[in-house]
This record gives C-alpha cells, structure tokens and sequence, in this order.
C-alpha cells in the first residue's frame, strides 16, 4: 500500500477542519477526492504534502509503510510526494529551469543519485514540455510570474513530469481551466499515470473525471469521507448535486 | 511688545525671562515645565539651518531676519468681529472659531459646550477651567527635540483653541477654525491648538487660520490632536495667503486603537508655506490618510514635511502629494515613514508627484522609508514631470486648444486629491479655487476674509471641466 | 510551528565567514599614526615626483579641517585615526615576469580564494592586477593590453611612468577635499589600479583587481583611476575578500572614472570584506568614494556593485554626466546580516542634455543588520529631457534587521522626468512551501528566492564575473542570508 490515512484529525488556530479521515491508496490507482466547498479538501491535501500552518491532532499519515507526520516538506517531496496547488504561487526573478534544476538534484542526492548533467537536464525538459503543449521557452520565465491561470496549471503537472512522484495530489487543477487547457492539462496526467504510481485527484467537478478517469471516488464531508464507490460514483453526484449527500448525512 | 528679526535666539531667551510672567500666566504646572525645556532645547540647538536635515531644502533664513511685532499678551481693544470676518464658503454651515491676529476673537467669553457635549473655546480660558483635560494632554504629542518652531511655540505660545470631543460623540457640523490677520505692521503669531477627540467620536476640522492682509506676518502654530479608540477625524488645512507671508503650521496626530484620520493640507497661494505633520499611529488598527495639493508660482515656496510612526501592529497609512510649479516657485515634499519593530502587518504607502510648468520652478522630493519591522508592505514613488505630451496631443487632436488642454490636464493631476475632500460643499470650493488658481485668476481676496477685496468676478469655463 | 520561517532563518544567518584566514606574509610598516611626516615617508618610500607629495599634503591639511560625516544611517564606532598603520608593503617587493616569482604564500591564497593567477591567465584571459594589502604585486597580460595602447598597471607605477596622465586626471572626479574619507585617502593613499584605453580601442579582455587587506591593523587606501578616452570602451572588475581579525579595519578608497566622448566604462564590484562576527565584532569599516564623469557627449558609465561583507559600508558610486546624451546606471545588491550597517547607494548628477540614469537596488537584510539605500538625483537646470528611472526594493529576512530608503530627488528643468519607486517585502511562507514541496530545503529555497529578487541586478554582471559574484552571494545565501 503506499499511502494510508487513519483516522486523520486536522485544524488551524484550533478549529477542526478534517474530523477523522481514513484512506488508502495503492499504486497504480487513481483516486478522486470530491466535495462541496469548505469540506477540507485541500486542507487534506495540504496535511499530506506538509504545511505547517495546519495542526495534526489525531491519527496517522502513512506513506509507504512509514508515518510521514513528522517529515519536513521537503523530506515528504524527496520521498515522492506531489502536491499540484491550486493556487501556484510566483517566485518572481527565479527561472522554471533553475527551480526545477535545484529541485530535481536535491531529490536526486536524497535518494543518493548523481546530479543530472546540464545537457541530460535540458533534454528532459524538452521532454516534459511536449507533454503538456508547452512551447514557450521557460528558460527566460519565473516560476508562475505573469503567467496566465492555464499556463500555471500546465507548469504544475510539467513539473510533476520532471518528478516522476510516487503518489501526486492534484489539488483543483481543474479550477479555472477552459476546456482546452482542461484537456492538455488531463492529458499530461493520463501520460505518467503507471502501474508504480498513484494519483489523487481533488475536484469540485465532475467534468475533469471526464478526462482523468478515476479508479475510486471518495466524497468527502464536513471533514470526512461519507462516501466511497467506483467512478459512477461521480455521475451520480453530477446528477444529484451535493444536495443529495447533505440530505443523506442529515438524514442519518 | 517687542519690534525685532527673529534670527537671534538669545533675544528669544531674553523675552522669555522678561514675560514669562505674562506669557505664562495661566499655565497648568506640566506646562510650566515644558516652556523651560522648550526655550533649553531652543538654546542647545538653535533655529533651523539649511544644515539640518529637516530644512535643507528650506532656507528660513530671509523670513526670520525681517522685523516683526511681536506680542505677549492679547494687545487688541474690544472686537467687532462680525465686521471683520464671515465665511467665504457659502452654505458651509459650521460651528465657527475665530482667532484675530493670533487671539482668540471673544477672549472673554467661557468655553462654549454645544448640544453634544462638545466643548470649544480658546485654549488660555481651558486652561483655567478645564485644567485637568488640558494636562492630560497638551504637550504630550509634539516632539521638541529636532524641531525649533516646536520648541518656540511651546515657550511662547499662550493662547490658540481648544476643542473637547467627548466619547461617543459625532459632532453634527464641521468645526472651523479661522485665523484672521488684519494689522497694519509686520507681526509674528505663535499660537497652540489642542484637539481632543475621545472615544467613538468624529470631528470634522476646517483649518483656515491665514487668511493675512498684504503685510509679512509670520505664523508658527502648533496642533496637537489626540484621537481616541475608534474615533475618526477629518482635518482640512487651506491656505490663500499673500505673498509675503510665511505660515509654518505642524500638527501632531496620535491616534489610539482603531482610529481614522483623513488630512488634507491644500495651499493655494503664500509666500512660504510649510506645513508639518506628525502622525503616530499608537494602537493597532490605527488608519491614516494624508493628502496635500500646492499650487505654486512666482517665488513661491511649499513645503510639507510628512512623518508617519507605525508605533503598532496592523496599521494602515497612506500619503498623497501632489503639486504644480509655475514660475520660480520650489516645491519640497519630506516624506519620512518609521515601521517601528514589532509593527507587524503595516501597510503603508508614499506618493508625491509634481508637474514642473517652468525651467524656473524646481522641486526636491524626499521620500523616505525606514523599516524595522519584517511583515509589512511598503511602497513609496515619486516623480516629477510634465503634463503628459500623449495627453496633450490627444486632447488637441479632438479640437481642444493647447492652453485649454494644458488646464484640463492640470485640473485632472490636481482632481485626484481635491476628489478624496469628504464634504460636498468644501469640495465644490476648493475645486472651483483649484480652477481658478490654474487659470491665474485666483487672488488672495478670494479666500480671504477681510473686507479689504472687491466681490468676485463670475468665472467663466470655456470648456466644463467638471465632466472630466 | 508557526516560527518555522524564523528558526530558519536563525539557523541560515548563523554560519562563519568562509574566507577568514591570514596569509602569512612579510610586511613592512609605515610607523604607526599620521602626520606630516607620515606622508612625506609615504611619498618618499614611493619615490613620487614632487606634485605628487604636493597633492598628498593638500588633502591632509583640508582632512585636518573636516569632520567625519555623521548623517548616513550608520552608527560607526570612533576611530582613532592614530593608531593605523598607513602604509605596508610586501617586503619582497618583485619584479616578476612569471608566476614561479611569486610569493608561494600570496599564491596559496589566492588559490584558497579560488582565482589563482594561473588559471586565470590560462584559462579566461583575464588580466590580474593583484594587490595585497597596498602594493602591486603582479600584473599579467600587460603585454597583450600594451600592443593596443591600454595602460593597466599599478597607480605607482603610472605615477612613474604616466605622470602627465595622473596630474591630469588625479582629483579631477573626486577633489582632494571632496569628503572626510576621500581627503584622508588622497592624504595617504598606497597604491591601486590604473587604466587607460586610447582613443577608438575597445578594450578585448576584463580588467579585473583583487583587493585583500592583509597585515592587521592596516589602513587600506586603494586608488583607482581609469580613462576612457574617446571611443573607447572596458570592463573593469574588482572584487575583494578579507581574512578575519578582531579589531576593526579601516578601507578608504577612491575610484575615479574619466569617460570622453563616446566612451563607456563598465565598472563591477564584488564586495565581500570581513563583516565581523555573528556578535558584530571586528570585521572592516568599507569608506569608499567612488565616482564617474561622463565627460564627453554619448559617454557612458555603468556601475555594478555586488556587496556582501564589511561590518560598515559607506559608499555610492555615483555618475556626473556632463556630456549630452550620457548614460549613468547603477545596479547594485546589498546584503547585510547579523550586525551589519550598510548605507549605500548612487548619485546621479544631470547637467547633459538628454541624459539618462537607471538606478536599480536591492537591499537585503538579516539578522540585526541595518541596510539603507541613499541616493540622490540632481536634475540641473541645463539638463534638458533628463531622465531617471530608481527602483528600491528591499527584502528583510527576520523582523530584527532593518531596510532603509532615503532617496533625495532635486529637479530643476520642466522637461526632464524623474521616477522613483521602492518596495519592501519579506519571502511569504507560500515561496518556501511551494519550493520546499518540490523538494529543496528552506535554506536552499531562501537562496533561490534572494538570487531571482537579486537577478535583475546579478545579471549585469559579466559573465568571468557573474559566477564569482554568485559564489559569493550564495556562500552569504548558503551560510548567512538563504
């Protein structure tokens, strides 16, 4: 199993948002996380990468037989843990190349590798890019500064790619998409999608599962997960609206 | 009485031991006690010199070295001062403040306590019969140290107004405070104000303490205005002065927790104007806005001095300066903002921009930051400049003539500040002065409140520029 | 959790100066203190010619009358004048044709600085005009620069051998009497670099100086002075460390640029003087003048500053321009960190027609330190269509330091346009996490974060130099700022 969530409680300056989560992911299984707004979707996917401003105060975080709770960001990262952000933020005057260089080389000595050459490197990147239509030169470019909200979303899974993490949460990578960037963006995710990793995808919508098709889909509400099935699961929410799950929860 | 320049401090130290005695006849002991260190400081450190870093670009040395009269006590005979003074703005209803060549207009009458419990009236009767208010805080926001004029006020000031906003109180009309000059010699006025505005409360101030006659009076007043948690206050600072006059005006604003300020320091005409304010924002929350517009020509000088002191977390403050130059006439802007440590999450922000019409004219910007604390945001630009030659062809190229063009253009740089002005009636006048003064034909007169003028002529617009 | 960002930053602005060693060299002393006698000993040691001597005894007696300057956002401990050493040379003072000649020691450290001469010469085609403590020990390539007219040598040596050229030019940008420290130095000053490209030549390879204050308790007063005649253009580098010592050290030099009619004049600066300890003991007093004319019409003057070290800096390079259609810039990263002052920034002066200037500055602070940006932009009444463009950023790392802005803006003609802009920020907790979620650790993603802020500045480096000024830049980002 590679990742195991138990009994997850989270909050910030002291208020509960994630009331006891529990899930597993195996490799090779694409997940999709969805929910109303202000159900703790990101902050889920926030705990799991690492940031501090959020407080564990209940249960574990297992990633490949080890509790992660613990580990800095950058450990959780160098282990194999993505996190695509909703909202990416700018780096202004550091270039995607050097951020991906020092990125990828930290990651590389971590896991005791030599450093990629510079030519090895800029042929990777060449790469990547194909993968997600990027044409522009990113050399030039900082990281996410004046980039439109299409091009932020398609550097988020370009770096995924340079990566090649073992488990990548996508957190609302559909948000602010037209769907033809939808579309590039899901198919660069079908792409490094392998029987080795795993891919947890958090939506508001259904209309990105369109494209990324999911193994399970977990609903989660109220900071926990009330509703786990196959990718039907999704349509019937498309349908029935969240409504339909309040109702259900309240009704209980 | 005294009939000498004013560049000579031990002159100063020497009227100071003469009149104490009747400068001083209605101190509280605190402020006893500061006229002492006051005239030490002066002594110590002397008038301001091209030297210091506050008035480098500011050489008072001219003004000082003129004869001015100089009195220490009320010296004039029953006024008539309705004769002598009404309100310009018309339908500007106020609670009106009359000073009369530095003297408070009704020196015998008590303070004034309106229905809201509001109380004005000169600052020598508080002292007698609110000594207490008085104690707690005259004195208590103006810095000596650094500040000459600071200093010779508090040595030699002893009557100014006095304004008492109790909590929980929103005062129904502007309070105006009209400093009227009318003497046939040169004179030099020290005067103190005292703002107190307490908690919740709200204040608007119209300062319009210059209006001079054609002599070279010399005005150094002080204002000090405390604001309470949560109270607000808008201050409006117009000076049309003759060309001979040289106002010096600083005002010290300390504002507690969650208080607002909005200041305007709109000068108009004068032959050296500098306006000082000081702006401690000493509880978290605190927000303040600082606007100032000059509009200056022949020989000309402004001079607005700005320090804002982030002493407390979370505070807002902003600065908007803006000014023509036409003639020979200099403009200097001393921006200084202090983020003290610990002042986390401040936001403030610095601007001064300047239009420069002549190769005569000249300005020196400063705009300072001084920052010790990490979270903040702040920002501070300057520039100076021309009218916008793109501007300018485009409104030409729609058939509009060059000088109209340039006036538009100029009314719009100067609009931004005019259009912040809170209430309707003094926006409408400034604007219409704003207009007048960029189409030369604004005279004194025309905010002056001496009998002395002709009515006004009629202005008329060829263009309407209010559609701008 | 929350004070994460802060032990961070705590635990990056805590390491030790990397370049704090003593190079075990001979020195001969100057006796201790400064009188007149102190200069004739200086002037005669030197063997100068008499206008020479004249010079030096001018400045001391104006130094005599003045006061040190007390109005930068510094608080400089008093400095007793006496109890400097003002002149030491390398007791083997050579007359080298080859590296073997060298002293073994000098080149030890400049191997530990990583420049070794050798592989300088060899492999970039660098010129080295190295200068321990005051005087010239090497200069390389003096023949390639000989056939096209360059003169690159050291100010003694130009004063021998060019002394038309430095009566005339010597004090011409930076009077004798010009400021407290520039009178001092034009009192007292040792050595340093001379350059002159002739008219049309564009000089092929880098001019490039080490500095290194080497024997304790010595004074350093380096003077430059470079002439770019017509048409002619160089790149001028100079970059300086500094091994570590208790007592303070007092660094006043004097750079002067001369740029004639269509010349440019790059001048690069990487400064990394011992800045002291963590406590803020010791490290050097960096009082430097350094200013450019554009002389000539279409000249230009560039400076580029890189300023890492020095527990006290006081400098702004600065650009007159004369000349109608010159051209001043001044880019320039500061960084300061644990008790550290810096007061520093440029001076522009307008008199040309058409003249533009670019100041762009970015101040980074850390720990305790203070870091000021003071400038000033004078447009004169002459100065028709000047333009200046300033940007002041400034970066603090830690809420016990402190950023400074204190431009001075004086414009006298309708027709010019004068912009400045200035900003303060912190690197927000999102740019660490997004660079820590990609794997880099915060003290490698603080280091990436400064080098993009600093990137605009960094990048008009040139290239011999930019790695070097990297280097540096990341042994304070590594070691002291992120």
């Amino acid at each position: 199993m590679l990742l195991q969530i138990k009994d997850l409680h989270a909050g910030i300056n002291g208020k509960e948002i994630l009331r006891g989560v529990n899930l597993e992911v195996n490799a090779g299984e694409v997940h999709a996380i969805m929910g109303p707004n202000g159900t703790g979707k990101s902050t889920l996917a926030s705990v799991i990468a690492g940031r501090e401003l959020f407080d564990v105060t209940q249960g574990d975080v297992v990633f490949k037989g080890q509790s992660i709770l613990e580990m800095p960001v950058e450990q959780r990262a160098r282990e194999g843990i993505f996190l695509g952000f909703q909202y990416p933020v700018e780096i202004p005057g550091v270039s995607i190349t050097n951020f991906m260089r020092t990125a990828l080389n930290e990651i590389r000595k971590y896991r005791g590798l030599e450093p990629l050459s510079g030519a090895a490197f800029l042929a990777r990147m060449e790469e990547k890019k194909k993968l997600v239509e990027i044409q522009t030169k990113l050399t030039n470019r900082s990281v996410n500064e004046g980039f439109s909200g299409g091009e932020k979303k398609k550097n988020e899974i370009f770096q995924m790619a340079m990566i090649e993490p073992t488990l990548s949460i996508l957190d609302e990578t559909d948000s602010g998409l037209d769907i033809d960037a939808l579309r590039i963006v899901a198919n660069g995710v079908n792409a490094l999608r392998s029987a080795d990793n795993a891919i947890v995808v958090i939506t508001h919508y259904q209309r990105l599962l369109e494209y990324i098709v999911p193994d399970i889909v977990h609903v989660l509400y109220e900071g926990r997960i009330v509703k786990t099935g196959g990718k039907e699961l999704a349509l019937e929410l498309e349908e029935k609206g969240y409504e339909w799950i309040k109702k259900e929860m309240e009704g209980r | 009485m005294t009939n000498a320049p004013l560049n000579d401090v031990s002159l100063f130290i020497r009227w100071f031991d003469e009149h104490l005695k009747t400068i001083g006849r209605n101190d509280v002991p605190r402020w006893r006690e500061l006229r002492k260190q006051a005239i030490k400081t002066l002594e110590t450190t002397g008038l301001p010199k091209p030297t210091d870093e506050r008035w480098r670009n500011t050489d008072i040395a001219k003004q000082l070295s003129l004869p001015y009269e100089q009195h220490f006590e009320d010296f004039q005979k029953d006024l008539d001062v309705e004769k002598i003074f009404a309100c310009e703005v018309p339908d500007l209803d106020t609670f009106l403040i009359t000073m009369v060549n530095g003297w408070y207009a009704y020196r015998n009458s008590a303070l004034r306590i309106l229905p809201s419990g509001t109380i004005i009236g000169s600052l020598s009767r508080a002292l007698r019969d609110a000594p207490e208010l008085v104690e707690a805080h005259l004195g208590h926001y103006a810095k000596m140290e650094g500040n000459p004029f600071a200093a010779l006020n508090t040595a030699f000031a002893s009557d100014g107004i006095f304004i008492y906003v109790p909590d929980n109180t929103v005062v129904s009309k502007p309070i105006q405070m009209v400093n009227v000059v009318d003497h046939p010699e040169n004179l030099f006025m020290q005067t103190r104000n005292l703002v107190i505005v307490g908690r919740n409360s709200h204040l608007e101030l119209v300062h319009c303490d210059d209006s001079h006659n054609h002599t070279a009076g010399f005005t150094n007043s002080l204002t000090e205005v405390y604001i309470g948690e949560n109270a607000g206050v808008d201050y409006y600072k117009m000076q049309n002065v003759n060309d001979h006059s040289t106002v010096l005006h600083s005002a010290w604003f300390n504002l507690q927790r969650e208080a607002r300020l909005n200041s305007y320091a709109i000068s108009l005409n004068g032959g050296l104007i500098r306006n000082e304010s000081f702006v401690t924002l000493n509880g978290q929350g605190a927000d303040a806005n600082i606007y100032g517009l000059y509009l200056m020509d022949k020989k000309q000088q402004t001079d607005n001095l700005v320090f804002v002191d982030h002493a407390a977390p979370n505070c807002t403050s902003s600065e908007m300066f803006k000014g023509i130059l036409d003639d020979y006439a200099h403009g200097v802007f001393n921006g200084h903002i202090l983020v003290r440590p610990d002042s986390q999450q401040t936001i403030a922000y610095q601007s001064n921009r300047n239009i420069l019409l002549t190769d005569k004219a000249r300005v020196n910007t400063q705009p300072f930051l001084e920052i010790y604390a990490d979270d903040v945001k702040c920002s501070h630009g300057a520039t100076v400049g021309q009218l916008d030659s793109e501007a300018m062809f485009y409104l030409r190229s729609r058939g509009i003539g060059e000088e109209n063009a340039r006036m538009l253009l100029m009314y719009a740089f100067a609009a931004e500040v005019v259009g912040k002005i809170k209430i309707e009636i003094l926006r409408d006048r400034i604007d219409d002065l704003v207009k007048k003064r960029l189409r030369g034909e604004l005279s004194i007169c025309d905010q002056c409140v001496l009998h002395c003028s002709k009515p006004d002529q009629p202005v008329v617009f060829e263009i309407d520029m209010s559609k701008i | 959790m929350a004070n994460e960002p802060n032990n961070i930053l705590q635990e990056v602005t805590q390491s030790e100066y990397k370049y704090g060693f003593v190079t075990d060299i001979d020195t001969e002393f100057a006796p201790k203190g400064l009188t007149e006698d102190t200069i004739r000993y200086i002037s005669a040691k030197k063997q100068e010619p008499e206008f020479m001597l004249e010079f030096r005894l001018k400045a001391y007696h104006r130094w005599l009358e003045m006061k040190q300057p007390d109005w930068a956002h510094l608080s400089i401990p008093a400095i007793d004048f006496q109890n400097i050493y003002y002149y030491a040379a390398p007791r083997k003072k050579p007359e080298l044709e080859s590296l073997e000649q060298v002293d073994p020691e000098l080149l030890k450290t400049f191997e530990k600085l990583g420049i070794s001469l050798e592989e300088q010469k060899r492999l970039t085609g660098v010129a080295v005009d190295a200068v321990i403590d005051s005087v010239s020990v090497k200069t390389t390539f003096t023949e390639t620069l000989s056939k096209l007219g360059i003169i690159f040598c050291s100010f003694s040596d130009a004063v021998k051998n060019h002394p038309d050229l430095v009566r005339e030019y010597m004090g011409s940008v930076v009077p004798s009497g010009d400021n407290y420290f520039a009178a001092l130095n034009s009192a007292v000053f040792s050595d340093g670099s001379f350059a002159y490209i002739p008219k049309g030549v564009r000089c092929p390879i880098e001019l490039s100086t080490y500095f290194r204050i080497n024997a304790a308790n010595t004074g350093q007063f380096e003077r430059t002075l470079i002439i770019a005649d017509e048409g002619a253009y160089v790149s001028y580098m100079e970059g300086c460390t500094a091994p570590q010592r208790d007592e303070n050290q007092l660094h006043a030099a004097i750079v002067e640029i001369v740029a004639l009619k269509d010349a440019e004049v790059k001048y690069s600066t990487v400064q990394n003087w011992y800045p002291g300890n963590k406590e803020g003991l010791g490290g050097i007093y960096n009082f430097v003048t350094k200013r450019g004319i554009c002389k000539g019409n279409n000249s230009k003057i560039s400076w580029t500053q890189v300023e890492t070290g020095s527990a006290i800096t006081w400098k702004y390079p600065s650009c007159i321009l004369m000349g109608d259609n010159s051209v001043g810039e001044f880019y320039s990263v500061a960084v300061t960190n644990n008790h550290q002052q810096a007061d520093t920034g440029s001076k522009m002066i307008h008199l040309g027609r058409n003249s533009r200037s670019t100041i762009i500055s970015k101040g980074i602070s850390a720990g305790r330190s203070n870091n000021s940006y003071r400038g000033l932009v004078k447009i004169t009444k002459r100065a028709e269509n000047a333009r200046n463009f300033s940007q002041c950023d400034s970066l603090l790392l830690g809420d016990r330091c402190g950023a400074h802005t204190f431009p001075y803006i004086q414009a006298e003609n309708k027709s010019s346009v004068v912009e400045h802009e200035a900003t303060t920020s912190k690197i927000s907790d999102d740019q660490l996490f997004y660079c820590q979620q990609r794997g880099i650790d915060s003290e490698s993603a603080i280091g990436l974060i400064v080098n993009g802020y600093a990137r605009e500045v960094l990048s008009k480096l040139p290239m011999e130099f930019a790695v070097e000024a990297q280097k540096l830049l990341s042994i304070s980002l590594e070691g002291s700022v992120g």
